[in-house]
């Protein structure tokens, strides 16, 4: 993708933009804010999980999948790659940045803790999105122990 | 080239089917259809194989009399089939190859299309077009 602070701004901007249009919501209002977010990188990773793995092989399990979300995807997206990736075998797996590129610039430590959440919707729906088109349906949480670390938990749902 | 050309989605219905004018048309839509099947059995087979078999393209799926039939799955499970005339000995492998990666490489920019929701029928006119520049080089 192209230059990483270009896409940092404007994933900034986006955020700012669905959080002004409603200044105060109500009990339902910041969440269809979050929906909106996620559904766009929902789009973007359908987009991404036809175009970046064209000239792989073809995968073969689950992890295969998933390590490619944390090799390929983090690359393209992010520039670095995932810092670690845990599973319990049994369709959990627990993605894990130290330093995620979107939340870094912001603080470091619990400073702006509670604001954080908003801007991790986009790259849950990224990670759904990219599955889905790869033939895996799964649940996707983000959460935020310590700025600038975060961690999203992927459940696999099984059919 | 191709008589034939279909895109099939991971559910198993299709995107994209166009044959040349001229003939039968649900001729190929048959032929397309029964070659799910065997495209089916070859990426279980695949999953299985421990040696690195495990490329996108899946070679010739069945002859009949006429035409030859010609495979290609994408790692989010679309299926390319070709259907070529058997009288055309001068094609090879290869060049089917990179004609499924010509297919493939439209097909991601249709995906990457902002107007276009994925699991539509296709009705890129890019992609049309390339898929008519597939079928004319034959004639």
């Amino acid at each position: 993708m192209a230059d990483p602070a270009l896409f940092e701004f404007l994933h900034t901007e986006m955020v700012a933009e669905l959080w002004a249009q409603d200044p105060d919501p109500g009990p339902g209002g910041q969440k269809t804010s979050l929906l909106v977010l996620e559904g766009m990188g929902f789009r973007v990773g359908q987009a991404l999980g036809e175009r970046l793995p064209r000239e792989t092989l073809t995968f073969r399990e689950e992890l295969d999948i998933l390590k490619f979300l944390c090799k390929d995807l983090w690359v393209a997206v992010f520039h670095k790659q995932m810092d670690s990736l845990r599973t319990n075998h049994q369709g959990t797996y627990v993605l894990q940045d130290n330093s995620f590129p979107l939340l870094v610039r912001m603080a470091s430590g619990l400073q702006y803790l509670e604001e954080a959440p908003k801007f991790l919707a986009f790259t849950c729906g990224l990670l759904r999105g990219t599955l889905s088109t790869l033939g895996v349906k799964s649940l996707v949480t983000a959460s935020v122990a310590a700025l600038p670390a975060c961690k999203f938990q992927v459940v696999i749902q099984k059919l | 080239m191709a008589v034939c050309v279909a895109v099939i989605a991971k559910e198993n219905y299709p995107l994209y089917i166009r044959s040349i004018p001229t003939e039968n048309e649900l001729k190929f839509h048959y032929m397309v259809h029964t070659s799910l099947d065997v495209v089916d059995e070859k990426i279980s087979a695949m999953g299985k194989a421990l040696v690195d078999q495990r490329e996108l393209y899946l070679g010739l799926l069945y002859p009949t009399e006429d035409y030859k039939v010609y495979g290609y799955v994408t790692n989010s499970k679309v299926k390319f089939v070709m259907v070529v005339d058997s009288s055309n000995t001068a094609l090879r492998d290869n060049e089917i190859r990179s004609m499924f990666r010509k297919l493939h490489n439209s097909y991601t920019d249709v995906m990457c299309n902002p107007f276009y929701n994925p699991g539509d029928r296709i009705q890129s006119r890019a992609f049309d077009g390339m898929v008519t520049s597939m079928m004319i080089q034959v004639c």
